[in-house]
Parts: C-alpha cells; sequence; structure tokens
C-alpha cells in the first residue's frame, strides 16, 4: 500500500468504521426484525416485573431505576448475540475478515452498530416507561447515564459475542460469560439512575458517574486490544 | 513419564508435611478467641484459601496473556490448570466462610460486598470453564479462554470497588476495617505465627496441585495422541 499522510490515515479509519455501521443499520432498516424484537422483548421484561415485584407507587420509585436497566442488559444480550451471530451464518464475517482493513476498526464498528441498536430502543422505551411508572425519565443527566451505561455494555458484549460465536452453545453462551464482567457496570447505572430520578445532588451522583465512565475506558481499550487475538485466524 | 519425577515427589511430600503441621498449629498452638471460641480456627483455613484463589485466577491472566504473545500450549494448559485449582479454593473459601459466619453473624450468607464480589468472581471462572467446554479446536480454544481470562481478572477489582461502595460489615482483620464490621478480632502473636504458616502451607498446596494438574493435562494428551495412531494404524 502507498504511505500516506497520517491526517489521510485517521479519515480512511473513520470512514471504514462508519461504512460497517451503515451496512448492519441499512440491513437492519431493510428486514426491521431485530429492532422490533429488541423493543418488545424490552417492554415485556417491564411488565414482567411489574407483575413480579407488585409496583405500587412508593416501590415504584425505589426500583424503577433497576427494572429499566435489568430491561436494557436482557434486551442487550438479544442484539449482541444476533449482530455476530448472523455474521458467522451467513458467511459475511470471512469476507469482512478478507477485506484490506484494520482488524480494530472492524470491531469499532460492529461495538458502535450494536451500541446505537441499543440507544435506539432506550428511544422507544424511555417515553413509554416515563409515562407506564409516572416518572420523569427524560432528564438530560438521565439520558448521560443512558449513553455511558449502555457504551460499556456494547464494548465488553461486542468482544464476548465474538468468542461465542464459534461455541457449540453459543445462544446460551453470551449472558453467561457477559453478566458477570457487566456487575459494576449494572451497580453504577442503577445508582445513577436512581439518583437522577431522586433528584440527588452532584456530589452523591459523581462518583457513579466516575464509575460509568472509568469502566467504560478500561473495557473499551481492553476490548480493542484483544479482539484481534479474537479474529486471528 | 507415568510417574512423577522425583523433585515433584519431594514436592509432595513437602506439601503433606506442611499441611498436618499447619492442622497441627490451628488445633492445638493457636489460642481460643474469647468471644467467637472454637470457630474462629476456621479462619487459618479461610484467609489462605480466598487469597490463593486470587493468586490462581492471577496466574490464568498472566498465563493467558504470555499465550496470546507466545502462542505456547503449556501456557494455555497452566492457565487452565490454575482456573480449576483456584475453584476449588473459592468453594473452601465460600464454604469454610458460611461455616463461620453462622455462629459468628447468625446467618449462613449475607448480601455483603465482599461477599456478592467473590461470588461473582466464581461465577466468571465457572463461565471460563464452560467456554472453553464449548470450543474444539484446541488453539481456538486457548486464545478465546486467554482473552476471557485476562477480561475477568480485569473486572473483579472494578466490581470489588463498586460493591464496597455500599457498606460491608464483613471485617477486615489485616488493614483498616469498617465501624459497622462484626467479628472482628485483635490477632496475638500466635494467631499471627499460624496465619503465616497456613500461608505457606496453602502455596506448597497450590503449586503442588498446579503440578499435577498440568502433569494430568499433558498425560491426557498423550493418550489422545496414542489413540489418533492406533486408529490411525
Amino acid at each position: 500500500m502507498r504511505p500516506s499522510p497520517p491526517a489521510n490515515r485517521v479519515s480512511h479509519y473513520l470512514r471504514v468504521v462508519a461504512a460497517i455501521i451503515w451496512k448492519d443499520l441499512a440491513s437492519e432498516l431493510r428486514s426491521r426484525e431485530l429492532l422490533s424484537a429488541m423493543v418488545v422483548f424490552a417492554l415485556l421484561v417491564t411488565l414482567i416485573f411489574n407483575f413480579a415485584l407488585e409496583l405500587d407507587r412508593s416501590a415504584r420509585q425505589n426500583v424503577a431505576a433497576g427494572v429499566l436497566w435489568v430491561a436494557t442488559l436482557f434486551t442487550g444480550t438479544l442484539g449482541l448475540n444476533r449482530s455476530l451471530a448472523q455474521e458467522k451464518d451467513r458467511g459475511s464475517l470471512d469476507g469482512l475478515l478478507l477485506a484490506p482493513i484494520d482488524r480494530s476498526a472492524l470491531y469499532f464498528g460492529k461495538a458502535v452498530g450494536n451500541w446505537l441498536f441499543i440507544l435506539i430502543v432506550e428511544v422507544i422505551i424511555l417515553p413509554i416507561f416515563t409515562i407506564l411508572f409516572n416518572l420523569p425519565l427524560l432528564l438530560p443527566l438521565q439520558l448521560l447515564v443512558v449513553l455511558l451505561g449502555s457504551l460499556g455494555y456494547a464494548a465488553v458484549g461486542t468482544l464476548l459475542a465474538s468468542l461465542v460465536i464459534h461455541s457449540r452453545a453459543r445462544d446460551v453462551m453470551l449472558p453467561i460469560l457477559l453478566f458477570p464482567v457487566t456487575v459494576p457496570l449494572l451497580i453504577a447505572a442503577v445508582r445513577a439512575s436512581g439518583g437522577v430520578l431522586a433528584g440527588a445532588s452532584w456530589a452523591e451522583l459523581s462518583p457513579w458517574f466516575n464509575l460509568l465512565i472509568g469502566y467504560d475506558v478500561i473495557f473499551v481499550a481492553a476490548a480493542f486490544m484483544l479482539f484481534e487475538f479474537v479474529v486471528e485466524e | 513419564m507415568s510417574k512423577a519425577s522425583r523433585p515433584v515427589q519431594i514436592l509432595n511430600l513437602v506439601t503433606a508435611v506442611l499441611m498436618l503441621a499447619m492442622l497441627y498449629l490451628v488445633f492445638f498452638y493457636a489460642p481460643l478467641e474469647k468471644t467467637m471460641g472454637e470457630v474462629q480456627r476456621i479462619f487459618y483455613v479461610h484467609v489462605p484459601s480466598a487469597w490463593l484463589s486470587f493468586v490462581a485466577f492471577g496466574v490464568t491472566a498472566v498465563c493467558g496473556g504470555l499465550y496470546l504473545w507466545l502462542k505456547r500450549p503449556m501456557l494455555d494448559i497452566v492457565a487452565n490448570a490454575s482456573v480449576e485449582i483456584g475453584l476449588v479454593f473459592t468453594v473452601m473459601t465460600l464454604a469454610s466462610g458460611s461455616i463461620w459466619a453462622y455462629p459468628a453473624w447468625n446467618t449462613w450468607w449475607t448480601w455483603d460486598p465482599r461477599l456478592t464480589t467473590y461470588t461473582i468472581m466464581a461465577l466468571i471462572y465457572v463461565a471460563y470453564v464452560m467456554l472453553r467446554q464449548g470450543l474444539d479446536d484446541p488453539q481456538r480454544r486457548a486464545r478465546f479462554a486467554s482473552v476471557y481470562g485476562i477480561i475477568g481478572f480485569i473486572s473483579v477489582p472494578i466490581t470489588f470497588m463498586s460493591i464496597r461502595w455500599w457498606r460491608t460489615i464483613h471485617p477486615v482483620v489485616i488493614g483498616g476495617s469498617a465501624e459497622s464490621a462484626q467479628g472482628k478480632f485483635a490477632m496475638t502473636d500466635p494467631m499471627v505465627v499460624t496465619l503465616l504458616f497456613a500461608n505457606l502451607a496453602f502455596i506448597f498446596l497450590f503449586v503442588s496441585l498446579l503440578i499435577s494438574r498440568v502433569r494430568l493435562a499433558q498425560l491426557g494428551e498423550r493418550v489422545e495422541q496414542l489413540k489418533a495412531r492406533l486408529l490411525a494404524a
């Protein structure tokens, strides 16, 4: 390949990442299979919690953040599982790996795509949540929690999903691998969401935001470095 | 190959002697603790097995990293052996902790940060074992297990920190302890000696088990090779 100036290389890299994201979005926009399934699933989880926990008015305020995040994580595994399993089943993973692109660009493309899917689901279910639970969920800070929480989840989830697609029991393996390592993320997100709902001060909220950001930074970096070894052959 | 080499036999013997000596110290040398009585003696098994489980999982993460770099199959065998032994120590820690907790805290289990973190860590490594079982290709299994071993090990301290920000009742006998801790006690010199000796004995136990487990894996591989040769002939 011709040596190119650094700025050119960066914009090339970003174009590759954008192309992969666009590919996933375009194929989803045509079929609309995954997103509709994710939204319905998220709503079902919410309803089931409502029955299982007997959510009266006072309990609702306390557990709404927990219900929101558990629904998000469960729904997220659906998207993550599909995102890479589909590539493998259709044989397009080999095509992507043969393309003359940086492997990390492939990772970022897939991870950002998964992040976007989770965010799209959130955009749909947050207003519904606001109505169902009668709580102000559409605050800027709340949206920031959603952004940061789902970022870390998509980052680790994409890496682990690329492991389990080769496993024999792949449909059941992803949550088993993913949930234990995302516990800190869940705790921080639930605490931050709950704090924002209860109108906590920034001093109370900031440790959880720091934890969210720290988790995101550490795991995006780790997943970015390790992904290369996953797709090595 | 069928018999362990001389140095390994000697090591195993030393380990056995040290474990017996440790039991003697625990039951006859260490003084009776004033408030908790005999049950406190379980501390000398609980603490060494707890910290050696961390060492074992650390060995797995380091061997995983080295495997990804050097691609020596031996490193993967050691990583896997270390996880299995780490899980044995984890179960010992949880069991001995529960037995101690019932008289000391009046409950077998509590959702305390340390207990919860520790259990999540155990689940991470159970998932590690399950991931390995689902993968047939040895090289891919080694690479994927290395990746997950590293991700899992990074997440453990973050999980611990995140849960620690809630209040804890687990006593911190070595180093500072929270005001709310229940069942803490001051260690006298014979207690310190016993604990240190128990740690030494457990280090020998860990190394002995690790060597034996690696040998078992090598013998297993040899059996597979012989089978393959027999079938080919």
